[in-house]
This record gives structure tokens, C-alpha cells and sequence, in this order.
């Protein structure tokens, strides 16, 4: 609505398409309905729906675990479980989310749909290790499962020691198993991702030709391949000492449970950008597409997730700054810590300068990719008080912690993956959903989300204690915001569901490009066929080129 | 990406049965499929890493103990096995060197060969766990011995811990390896193996090289610690 004339034929809106655009005859969705023809399909397009169903079961499992805790929270007596109950529920919340959900979300449902896309190939470079890798994320969500079904985990996710490996009567082993096996398609994806970018690139697609979102996974799958080999022998440790009470981490024997942890964070804090880094990626894409213009420093942009990739794995030691690291370990990983920051806030700041003078429209996905840039603004920036040792001693273990992570997982992982769902979901099913509705839907989450979550901010520098399921009744006025944020927060988890399965069949036909982007995947028909072009693209344009007339006026 | 030349060569020689339908030619297929193993490879060496992070800090606090129970080893069978395995690596290269020559004879003795070189390395590993058993030597499961030097009977058992993880988790390659080797020879015999098409005997020699490799670095860890100057006892 706010589009001048000059612009309107280049309107992005999707509600105001300039002629009725018809779904293609033959497209990867109607190739083949039966079930073998997916169960067995080699089609990253259709292994990322695949993934898409799963991960999204699996946010909602881990999400109930948090129902649970939020309601217990909502009074100051442990009245509604046990505490040996509570324990199990926010550990199987925090497994689900972390391994089953956050870590999968982005890569293997977005970025298995539109990698081979955005670099004009047909396909992955190994389309049946693609499928492979879906067929062990499976076996490791059973395996978690099965942990929960034969009565739950109480470790907490980070499985710390001697707890694990010898207090712990809960099914620790089932557990560690889906973990460890869950780890190995996660690099199946990564080892994909990085053979495919550098092997499988379009004519004239050079690397500073790529979507950003493309570099945002190169360097997520950099940390994949890397990172999670080390879990998978900490894991293999912890289980060797539970099962064949093996001596690695038992003090009586003069092992050291701190080794585990060292072990365990080389990997789990580099997870958390496995986790955000392609939010990144996808709402570098949100904006640029929003704002209909490059994004303001493509490079710094491109090389910033590398940075944070090669930075992410010297922090580790953050977590640790009460676990009785020396002061020098402490200092320099707060430094560090410090550092990795920088690589985040240039993106945050060249997001913000895309804006500028950008011809901004508010279709769902922006809405999402501002909340995004907020949200982890605060997310991050709170990492900073926690890279400060003196500070992070005072509210270690408490929920300004929780509170942290949150903003950055859920305002951060969740908003890109929401954002980008969303914006690619017309490419993804050739259908429009509902803007109002999603619109609804993304105000509800935004909302919802700093409800359930600011509070815990101040509980947190109060003093109240994590994974506790009393507490002192002054806490409790926070808490009941916090509980009640999250009921909100659920329906508009809820919400798109709806709208988006009533989109499938109901929603009108999105045509090969409704937002007017650029970027070869809006190239091809949507929904794509199944060898994604009709003959591969030869690129001679750089990323991001929107037609001059829209840039005139932002000079 | 591919040069127009290669692709018309490929087109003009006609479909290799072996092409997939997204690579243009079997050329740019070997590059995708060598970089993927050489990837996979980068995440075997975090993952041995790990335990040989844990090895590091050990030998460093208990080296006395480390020291100790290295001498229970028995250097000669670890050292017959370093032998062998080089010897394996050795066929390896050559069932390599067959298959780019498109000789398929040659071929599948090489992999007969590398093996029977791999399997004779899990039996002695075996024969090996088993003296360990005898000795009382297994932490955790079964009682541990240390009568004869009583001071190291907790580190040591964080010496075996970490020897059987490794070594237990190098010989799972090997299996691994074996496996492959039998699906290579299945290859060359069917005639999917040819002088056009041999990557996979290549990517499978990468990794039979990569688990020796692992190998070469575990024998003096955790064999030798201590051993200069002084005759096993």
C-alpha cells in the first residue's frame, strides 16, 4: 500500500499479484504420492519436508515437556510434580530442543531445500547420504524416545559427570545413544552442504556471487563436521564408563569430571551456532528481500559467519568460569568470548543499515526478520554480561542464564526459522498462506516470547536458582508472567500450523516469484520440478542485483 | 564449473552407467566424491581427537602410572601389528593402482590381500584383549590386578580405560574397513569397477589408509611410553 506507482510492478506484496499464476503441470510434489515414493526418495526437496515433519514433532514434544515445567513454576510450592519428575521435564525439553529440534531445524529442512537451489544444481552432491541422514536423525529421535518412554532423563542435556556416569538411576544410556547417533546426520548434512557449495555451483556463480544464506551454511556446516565428531566421543566415554565402568572421568580412580565438560562445551558451544547461524542466513535473505536491496556489506556479512564458526570454538570455556578452571583459562576465554561478538554485531548492524532508505515492505517474513534482529540483539548483548567473569559469577546457574539462552535460541533459531518458513513457503508448497493470520501469528509470538522470557531476566539477577522446582514466594509475581507469557507464546506456536496446512489446500497459487525477489531459486516454478531447473542456470549478475529503478530513489 | 571441453568429452564417449543424474561428468562426480570422504575423514580425526585430548591431560598428570601399564603391553604383537598394517596399506596402494590401469585381476588380489592383512590385525587385537583379561587388566567389569605395583592401581586403570577405547574404537574402523573391502571386491567382480570409473576403490583406499594412519599414532602412545633406555620387563 505504501508502494509508489514507479514500484508496483515490482511489488512484492503477495496479495496483489499482477496476473493469476498457474500451478506448474509437473513439480516435485506430484511426482510419485505413494508412500515408497518418499520413504525412498533421493530428492533433497522432498528429504527436507521429510525433516520439516519430524523436527517439527519433535519442537512440539519438547515444547509440552515445557508446558509442564511452566505450570509447575506458576506457584512457589513443587506442588504439581515431584522433584525427581521436574527434573526429568526440563531435561527431556532441553534434549528434545537442542538435539531433535534447534540443530536440525534450519539446516536440514531450509537448507536441504534450497541450497542445491541457490547454487543451480540438481541436487545435493550425495542425494542418498542426504537421505541416509534423515533415516539416522529417526533412529536417534527413537532412541530419545525410548529414553523418555522408560522413564526419563534428570541429567539436565549437558549430561555432566560423575552424575551421569554413576549417580543417576535414569535412562542416561538411551539417551546418550540418540544423541550420539543423531550427531552423525547432522554431519552427513554438513559434509553434503560443504562438497555441493564448493563442488556443485552454477556457471558463473562465483563464491562472492552466493546468497548469504549460503555462506551462513558453509560455515554452519564447517562447525558440524568439526565439532560434532568430539560429542560423539565424549558420549562414547560417558557410555563406556556407565556400561563397562570404565575410569575416564571417576574421581575415586583419579579421573576428572571437569575433562568432561572441557570435552562436552568444544562441542556444545559451538552448537549454539549450529543453531543461529543459519537464522542468520535466512534473515540476511528476509531483509534483503523485504528491503529490495544488497545487503549493506556483503562481504563482511559472508565473512562474519566465518568468523563467528572459527571464533565459536575458543569460547568454550565460558561455561566453566565456576567449575575451577584456572583464573588465567577464565580470563582468556573471557576475552575471546568477548571477541565473537564482533562477527554477530556486524551483522546485526548491517541488517539495520540494509534498511535504510530501503524500499521496506511488511509482509509476515519482515516482521519475523525484525523481531529476529531485537530479539538477538538482547539475546546477545546479554552474552556479554555473561562473558564478564565477575558478573557471570553472581548469576551462574540462575535464570538470567536461562533467560540468555533463550533469547537466543527461541527469539534467535525459532524467529529465522518461522521467518523463513514462511517466506519460502510459497516456493516450498506454490501456495500463499494467509498474511493476516500469519501476521496475527507473528504478533502473538513476539509478544508471548518477551512475556514468558524478560521476567526471568530480573528473577535471574534476583538470585532465583535454575532447574528448581520450588522457590521463595516473592519470585512468584514474575514467575505467573512468565507462565502465562508462554501460554501465549504456545497458540502462536499453534497458529501457523493451522494456517499454513489450511494454505495446502485453500491457499491461492503463489507463481514461480510473488515476493518479486531476486536469487535463483525464484527462478524456477513453484513448487520446483524435480530436478530443480529446466536447463542449469548460467549466472552473470551478483547477489542481490534489484532492478536499478527500485535503487534510484535510496541514493 | 565444468569446462565445456570435459562435457563434451564425456557426452561423446556416451552415458557411463556409473554417472549420476546431477554430476555432468564421472570427473566432477570423483572431485564431489573425493571431497566428501576427505571431509569425513577431518571429522575422524576430532573424533580419535577427543579420546587422545583425554589420553594427553592423563599421561601428563600420572606419568609414572602411564608408564607402568605401558609395560603390561605385549610390544612384540603390537609391533608385529604396526607391520602388518603398514603392510596392508602397502596392497592398498597397489589395488588403487590396479583399478586406475583397469586391472581388474590385479584388483581383486590386492583387495584379497589387504584383507587378509586386516583380518590377521583383529585377531592378534584379540588374542591381545584376551592376555588382557587373563592378567586381570580390564577396568570396571572384571576385578583389577596392580598387585606389583599397588600406588598405580587407580591410574592405572584410567591407562586401560582409555587403551581399550581406542584401540576398541580403531578396531571397529577395521571392521568397518573389512566390510567395505568385501563390497569393493563384490564391485570389481561385477564389472561396476573399470578403468573409467575406479573412485570408489580410491575413497575406500582413503579411508583404509586414514584407519592405519589412526594406528601408527595409537603403537607408540600407548606402547612405548617409557620405553628408552630400559628393556621391557
Amino acid at each position: 500500500m505504501s508502494a509508489t506507482p514507479a514500484q508496483s510492478t515490482l511489488s512484492a506484496k503477495p496479495t496483489l499479484p499482477a496476473i493469476s499464476p498457474v500451478m506448474p503441470e509437473h513439480h516435485y510434489l506430484n511426482n510419485g504420492y505413494g508412500l515408497k515414493s518418499w520413504l525412498l526418495t533421493r530428492d533433497h526437496k522432498r528429504i527436507a519436508i521429510l525433516y520439516l515433519l519430524s523436527v517439527s514433532f519433535f519442537f512440539l514434544l519438547g515444547g509440552l515437556f515445557a508446558v509442564v515445567v511452566r505450570l509447575e513454576l506458576a506457584t512457589p510450592a513443587g506442588d504439581l510434580l515431584t522433584s525427581d519428575n521436574y527434573n526429568k521435564s526440563f531435561t527431556m525439553h532441553g534434549v528434545l530442543m537442542v538435539f531433535f529440534f534447534l540443530i536440525p531445524a534450519i539446516p536440514a529442512t531450509l537448507g536441504n531445500f534450497l541450497i542445491p537451489l541457490m547454487v543451480g544444481a540438481k541436487d545435493l552432491a550425495f542425494p542418498k547420504i542426504n537421505l541416509l541422514s534423515w533415516y539416522i536423525y529417526m533412529l536417534g529421535a527413537s532412541f530419545g524416545s525410548w529414553a523418555i518412554l522408560t522413564g526419563g532423563l534428570d541429567t539436565g542435556w549437558t549430561f555432566y559427570t560423575p552424575f551421569s556416569t554413576v549417580a543417576s538411576t535414569s535412562a542416561v544410556v538411551p539417551a546418550a545413544l540418540g544423541v550420539f547417533i543423531s550427531g552423525f546426520s547432522s554431519i552427513l548434512t554438513g559434509l553434503n552442504f560443504i562438497v555441493t557449495i564448493h563442488r556443485m555451483r552454477a556457471p558463473g556463480l562465483t563464491w562472492f556471487r552466493l546468497p548469504l544464506f549460503v555462506w551462513a551454511h558453509y560455515a554452519t556446516s564447517l562447525i558440524m563436521i568439526l565439532g560434532t565428531p568430539v560429542i560423539a566421543i565424549t558420549i562414547v566415554l560417558v557410555a563406556a564408563e556407565r556400561v563397562f565402568s570404565f575410569g575416564i572421568f571417576d574421581p575415586k580412580r583419579g579421573g576428572d569430571p571437569v575433562l568432561f565438560q572441557h570435552l562436552f562445551w568444544f562441542y556444545s558451544h559451538p552448537a549454539v551456532y549450529i543453531m543461529v547461524l543459519p537464522a542468520m542466513g535466512v534473515i540476511s535473505e528476509l531483509v534483503a528481500g523485504s528491503c529490495r536491496k544488497s545487503v549493506f556489506g556483503y562481504h563482511f556479512v559472508a565473512f562474519s559467519s566465518l568468523a563467528i564458526a572459527i571464533i565459536g570454538f575458543f569460547v568454550w570455556g565460558h561455561h566453566m568460569f565456576v567449575a575451577g578452571q584456572s583464573v588465567y583459562a577464565a580470563l582468556i576465554f573471557s576475552i575471546l568470548s568477548f571477541l565473537v561478538a564482533i562477527p554477530s554485531a556486524v551483522k546485526v548492524f548491517n541488517w539495520t543499515a540494509t534498511m535504510y532508505k530501503g524500499s521496506v515492505t511488511h509482509a509476515t517474513p519482515m516482521w519475523y526478520a525484525m523481531g529476529f534482529i531485537g530479539l538477538f540483539t538482547i539475546g546477545g548483548l546479554t552474552g556479554l554480561f555473561l562473558a564478564a567473569v565477575g558478573l557471570d559469577i553472581h548469576v551462574t546457574d540462575t535464570y538470567f542464564i536461562v533467560a540468555h539462552f533463550h533469547y537466543v535460541m527461541v527469539g534467535g533459531t525459532i524467529m529465522g526459522y518461522l521467518g523463513g518458513l514462511h517466506y519460502w513457503w510459497p516456493k516450498m508448497t506454490g501456495k500463499l498462506y494467509n498474511e493476516n493470520a500469519a501476521k496475527v501469528a507473528a504478533a502473538l509470538i513476539f509478544f508471548g516470547f518477551n512475556l514468558t522470557f524478560f521476567p526471568q531476566f530480573v528473577l535471574g539477577y534476583l538470585g532465583m536458582p535454575r532447574r528448581y522446582h520450588a522457590y521463595p514466594p516473592e519470585f512468584q509475581m514474575l514467575n505467573v508472567l512468565s507462565s502465562a507469557g508462554a501460554s501465549i507464546l504456545a497458540v502462536g506456536y499453534i497458529f501457523p500450523i493451522i494456517y499454513l496446512l489450511y494454505s495446502l489446500k485453500n491457499g491461492r497459487i503463489a507463481g514461480a516469484n510473488p515476493w518479486g525477489a531476486v536469487g535463483l531459486e525464484w527462478r524456477t516454478s513453484s513448487p520446483p520440478p524435480t530436478f530443480n531447473f529446466e536447463k542449469t542456470p548460467s549466472v552473470t549478475w551478483e547477489a542481490y542485483e534489484y532492478p536499478e529503478g527500485v535503487e534510484s530513489h535510496v541514493a | 564449473m565444468s569446462p565445456d571441453t570435459s562435457a563434451a568429452a564425456e557426452s561423446h564417449r556416451g552415458h557411463h552407467p556409473a554417472l549420476v543424474h546431477h554430476f555432468d561428468s564421472l570427473a566432477e562426480q570423483h572431485e564431489a566424491a573425493s571431497l566428501g570422504m576427505w571431509t569425513f575423514l577431518v571429522t575422524e580425526v576430532l573424533f580419535f581427537g577427543g579420546a587422545l585430548m583425554a589420553y594427553s591431560v592423563y599421561r601428563s598428570w600420572y606419568p609414572e602410572a602411564f608408564a607402568s601399564a605401558s609395560h603390561h603391553l605385549d610390544i612384540t604383537l603390537g609391533a608385529f601389528n604396526t607391520a602388518v598394517l603398514i603392510f596392508s596399506s602397502l596392497t592398498m596402494a597397489l589395488a588403487v593402482h590396479a583399478a586406475q590401469l583397469g586391472q581388474i585381476p590385479k584388483l581383486k588380489l590386492f583387495l584379497i590381500l589387504t584383507m587378509a592383512l586386516g583380518a590377521t590385525f583383529l585377531v592378534v587385537k584379540g588374542f591381545e584383549y584376551h592376555e588382557k583379561y587373563v592378567e586381570g587388566h580390564i577396568p570396571g567389569l572384571f576385578p583389577f590386578n596392580y598387585q606389583e605395583e599397588p600406588q598405580f592401581f587407580a591410574h592405572a586403570q584410567i591407562f586401560f580405560s582409555i587403551y581399550f577405547v581406542l584401540t576398541g574404537l580403531h578396531a571397529l574402523h577395521m571392521l568397518v574397513g573389512l566390510g567395505i573391502m568385501v563390497w569393493m571386491y563384490v564391485w570389481a567382480h561385477n564389472g561396476t569397477i573399470d578403468r573409467d570409473y575406479n573412485s570408489p576403490i580410491e575413497i575406500a583406499g582413503l579411508y583404509w589408509h586414514f584407519v592405519d594412519i589412526v594406528w601408527i599414532f595409537l603403537f607408540p602412545l600407548l606402547y612405548l611410553i617409557g620405553r628408552h633406555g630400559t628393556t621391557a620387563h
